[in-house]
């Protein structure tokens, strides 16, 4: 049985038709098109799937879209400006070398996003604590903490 | 004026779309192909005596299901050995799908194909495989016992088995070296599995339109891809092409090929005429994709009171897993680098290779050399600790002299080409990292410790790459190349190469990998090679195409095209500034045209005037457009370098390790990025560290992957990783035309080496085995400490 669910993702209301089991993130990436963000593990752990969820980051791939029906969702690819100028955050990763392969990025952006709108001076230890739950494997991540810092320096310019 | 940019940190081309969710990775695409999922092997060994699809037949959305007794002889083959070694006696390779028995949990059976995943799964559930288990070969001991056998017709279990030895300069071997040598150890080292676990796993989504084949893989080599994928269904080359679209990470697994799905996932999408896309989940790509590192080795070493090295001798067990489609290039580059930068007087290395029934191995970034650098420089420490003379000491009486390049390490390396060092540094090197960690001004404390570790590494290796590069009548440079990228920055860092050797601003060139409709020849991105090998063929494309630019130009300015240079895309007269024509417009004269498409190409046809009516308007000789092609084929590897050091601190109670501090100083020859190569180098040494410490791929005694999950897998995480001090030197190599060097692998080779420095020098106990968990150290305190 399919269900009728309407999510506002970066800010525009998408309607899907959905089974009860499709993931939240097969549901952005199959069913509306959304593929910036990347299913790295389906069990939890890597942290590629973060999404924001009413402004706070979640496992798209633990989450069932249907629990999630009417919903306000952000994805990577509603964190540029309506004028498509980069935000502070993707800025700051370019500048540092924040990525590589780019496939766990989307993860880190959605969660830093959250961080530092949270916490928009993070310490070093903080830094480190609100990235920890995703997992890089080209990076090292000395230049995603560097970006981090970098996004809250532009943020705090650009208040 | 045109910036040199060759050598500079130019910010990547690559993120604009990585950041905004617009990358293409193989997931992105085809969303209305159908969905492959295959039913994998859950025993380690076992023969298949029946296979009954009945129950999955009333699936909603289910399309097909195949075993292998449906495939065609072609694509029914067992897949290739990519690379055949006279050593590799008994070299065995899987079938697409299994052929009447299973060799290790994972391997595919059934491939299933449905509406979409959800459906693909729920059919794969259903299908019953009737198995008699068989006995499992689990671990290295065991293989070498012989008494159970992976395959019936491999006697002992024992695919290749090689010895190369290097004679003192008087002839004699090392044995004989170390039984004179006044002093000699002798001791057992362990380096467990783990695996190159690239965030993004394999994938691969084909169609088919009746005559052509497109086939887009989360490869490391598309154009090997396609030539074994034409092969296997029997196609015309031309008719195929593969794409590698952006790769989210291969660290070496995904240069294996053809996996079973670039067989199997092309071959259904031809049969059906739908297309088809299989994407590897997690759990997948744990039990069937390839896993690397495990090794023991037994060492003896003869040595002298300085601590110089007279005899090596090295006997290695490497496990392969239950096939080897690599042939035995792990275990080879394990013998070959294993010498490091130092020149012990007489070497023997001796390897088996054997069977297991746990998933095959083949390279994982670094592709032995982590093993072999283990080795040498736990020799190294436990000399230094015989002697009682610091470690740095003994390493420099061993090291290669600078004037001693080029260096002959006497041994083929794995390339089948001699072992020569081209050029190198090392005892300013070791200069270098002692200055950057403080190794002269270290405190050390019980639970505090300091290490060093060092290398040497074969880069670049052959057989070529090339570039094309063509500037069209807009003023664009467009460059490509066969080789695929899976987040090295290629797109920043050649097209630094072309922005500098043409003289164009590098916003006008773009740069295409791993699409073999731009590319055809190429052999992939592995071994630290895509920026020499590419990079210097298309340099050499671009020099080819700014001869012929200048041609054009010096005809049109009527100067002589000695007097000519690029800059910013202007062609001009050296100190005649006004004398200038634009490389769009040599791109229009360099293509005389019948049919004009805008004001610009008006210029180049038949009544513009533009042309000499008394010769053919493409000149003897000569091809339209202004655009080039060339090659870059080494004569050998150029051999990077490094030397890392950190300092450790352990817990005396919960015996935690970790890592205070991470120094490299690091030789990659001349530098096209300094930005990106710190990166690799960043990401390399997060990846040792998770070897050294966290990751490591068990397997029980009944072959089963118990930790196949990225929960009990432990790659390391931001909080695990220190911050890294970098250091580069910069010793050109001689070999070729931009003088630089291999730095993808670089960051991961010595870690697990120095980290083991590091906590021996903490705890005063000998390390001899990595991964070093926590309970791992805590059990050799009780043994070492009663």
């Amino acid at each position: 049985m399919e269900h009728e669910i309407t999510l506002i993702v970066n800010g525009t209301a998408r309607r899907a038709r959905v089974p009860a089991r499709r993931l939240l993130s097969d549901c952005l990436r199959h069913d509306l098109g959304l593929t910036g963000t990347h299913v790295g593990c389906e069990h939890g752990v890597c942290g590629c799937c973060t999404v924001l969820l009413d402004g706070r980051p979640v496992r798209s791939c633990l989450t069932f879209a249907v629990t999630v029906d009417g919903a306000e969702l952000t994805t990577v690819e509603g964190l540029a400006g309506r004028d498509g100028r980069l935000s502070a955050v993707q800025r700051a990763f370019a500048e540092c070398h924040g990525l590589q392969c780019g496939f766990c990025t989307p993860g880190f952006l959605c969660t830093v996003t959250a961080l530092l709108a949270e916490n928009p001076a993070p310490t070093d230890d903080e830094v480190i604590d609100g990235i920890s739950g995703n997992l890089c494997r080209c990076t090292g991540y000395q230049n995603i903490v560097k970006a981090v810092h970098r996004a809250a320096e532009l943020l705090a310019e650009e208040a | 004026m045109t910036t040199r940019l060759f050598g500079e940190r130019v910010p990547r081309r690559e993120d604009p779309r990585l950041l905004t969710g617009q990358g293409r990775y193989l997931d992105d695409l085809g969303r209305e192909a159908l969905a492959a999922a295959f039913v994998r092997a859950p025993h380690a060994h076992a023969r298949i005596r029946d296979i009954d699809v009945a129950g999955a037949l009333d699936v909603a959305g289910l399309v097909a299901v195949y075993t292998w007794e449906d495939l065609p002889e072609r694509a029914g083959r067992a897949l290739p050995l990519l690379i055949p070694h006279p050593a590799l006696t008994h070299g065995r390779t899987a079938y697409p799908l299994a052929r009447d028995v299973v060799r290790h949990v994972g391997e595919p059976v059934v491939m299933v194909v449905a509406t979409d995943r959800y459906a693909a799964e729920d059919a794969c559930a259903l299908i019953q495989v009737d198995y008699e288990p068989l006995k499992p070969v689990a671990g290295l001991e065991e293989a070498v016992q012989g008494v159970r056998l992976v395959h019936e017709d491999v006697p002992g279990n024992v695919g290749a088995h090689l010895v190369q030895e290097v004679m003192t300069a008087d002839g004699r071997g090392a044995r004989e070296a170390i039984e004179t040598s006044p002093h000699t150890l002798a001791f057992r080292l362990d380096i467990e599995r783990s695996a190159s676990m690239p965030l993004e796993g394999r994938g691969v989504y084909a169609r088919w339109d009746g005559r052509d084949l497109r086939v887009y893989s989360s490869t490391q080599t598309s154009t090997s891809v396609r030539m074994a994928v034409a092969a296997a269904l029997g196609l015309p080359l031309p008719q195929v092409e593969v794409i590698a679209p952006d790769v989210g990470g291969g660290f070496g697994v995904k240069i294996v090929h053809p996996w079973p799905e670039e067989v199997l996932v092309p071959w259904a999408a031809m049969t059906l005429g739908r297309e088809v896309k299989w994407s590897e989940d997690r759990r997948e790509h744990f039990v069937s994709s390839a896993h690397e590192r495990g090794q023991v080795q037994y060492v003896r070493v003869g040595f002298d009171d300085d601590g110089r090295v007279l005899g090596l001798d090295v006997t290695i067990l490497h496990d392969h897993g239950a096939y080897t489609p690599y042939g035995i290039i792990v275990p080879i580059v394990t013998s070959t680098q294993l010498p490091g930068p130092y020149k012990p007087g007489s070497y023997r290395v001796e390897f088996t290779s054997v069977y297991t029934n746990t998933v095959q191995v083949t390279p994982y970034r670094g592709a032995g050399r982590p093993q072999a650098v283990f080795c040498m420089e736990r020799t190294m420490d436990k000399i230094a600790r015989y002697l009682g003379k610091d470690r740095t000491e003994v390493r420099a009486a061993n090291f290669i002299r600078p004037e001693e390049f080029p260096y002959d390490q006497g041994m083929t390396f794995q390339d089948g080409r001699p072992l020569i060092y081209d050029s190198g540094n090392y005892p300013e090197m070791l200069r270098m990292i002692k200055e950057l960690i403080g190794w002269d001004s270290f405190e050390r404390r019980p639970g505090r410790g300091i290490g060093i570790g060092c290398y040497v590494e074969g880069t670049g290796v052959g057989p070529y790459e090339g570039g094309h590069v063509q500037i069209t009548s807009d003023g664009r440079v467009h460059v490509s190349t066969g080789l695929t990228s899976q987040g090295q920055g290629h797109e920043t860092a050649f097209a630094q190469i072309a922005a500098t050797e043409l003289g164009v601003p590098i916003e006008r060139v773009s740069v295409v990998t791993g699409d073999t409709r731009r590319f055809g020849y190429a052999v992939g991105t592995f071994a630290s090679r895509a920026a020499v090998v590419s990079g210097n063929a298309i340099a050499l494309a671009c020099r080819k195409v700014r001869r012929k630019a200048l041609r054009i130009a010096a005809d049109a300015l009527e100067a002589n095209p000695d007097d000519l240079d690029i800059a910013d895309g202007i062609v001009h007269v050296a100190g005649a500034p006004s004398a200038a024509i634009p490389l769009s417009t040599v791109a229009v004269l360099a293509n005389p045209l019948r049919y004009a498409f805008d004001d610009e190409t008006a210029r180049a046809t038949q009544f513009a005037g533009a042309a000499s009516p008394d010769r053919p308007p493409v000149a003897e000789g000569e091809e339209p457009g202004l655009e080039g092609r060339d090659y870059y084929s080494p004569i050998r590897s150029t051999f990077a370098a490094g030397m890392h050091a950190a300092v450790v601190e352990t817990d005396p109670d919960t015996a935690e390790i970790k890592v205070v501090r991470y120094a490299v100083v690091h030789d990659c020859g001349r530098l096209i990025n300094p930005m990106i190569v710190e990166g690799q180098i960043h990401g390399g040494v997060a990846q040792g560290i998770g070897g050294a410490l966290y990751e490591r791929i068990v397997y029980d005694q009944h072959g089963q992957l118990v930790n196949a999950s990225f929960m009990d897998f432990l790659m390391p995480y931001a909080t695990e990783i220190p911050h890294i001090e970098t250091g580069h030197l910069e010793t050109p190599s001689p070999l070729n035309p931009l003088g630089i060097k291999g730095a993808g692998e670089a960051g991961v080779i010595p870690v697990s080496a120095v980290i083991a420095s590091a906590i021996e020098d903490a705890e005063g106990i000998e390390i001899d085995r990595m991964p070093l968990s926590p309970s791992d150290l805590f059990d050799l305190r009780t043994t070492h400490r009663p």
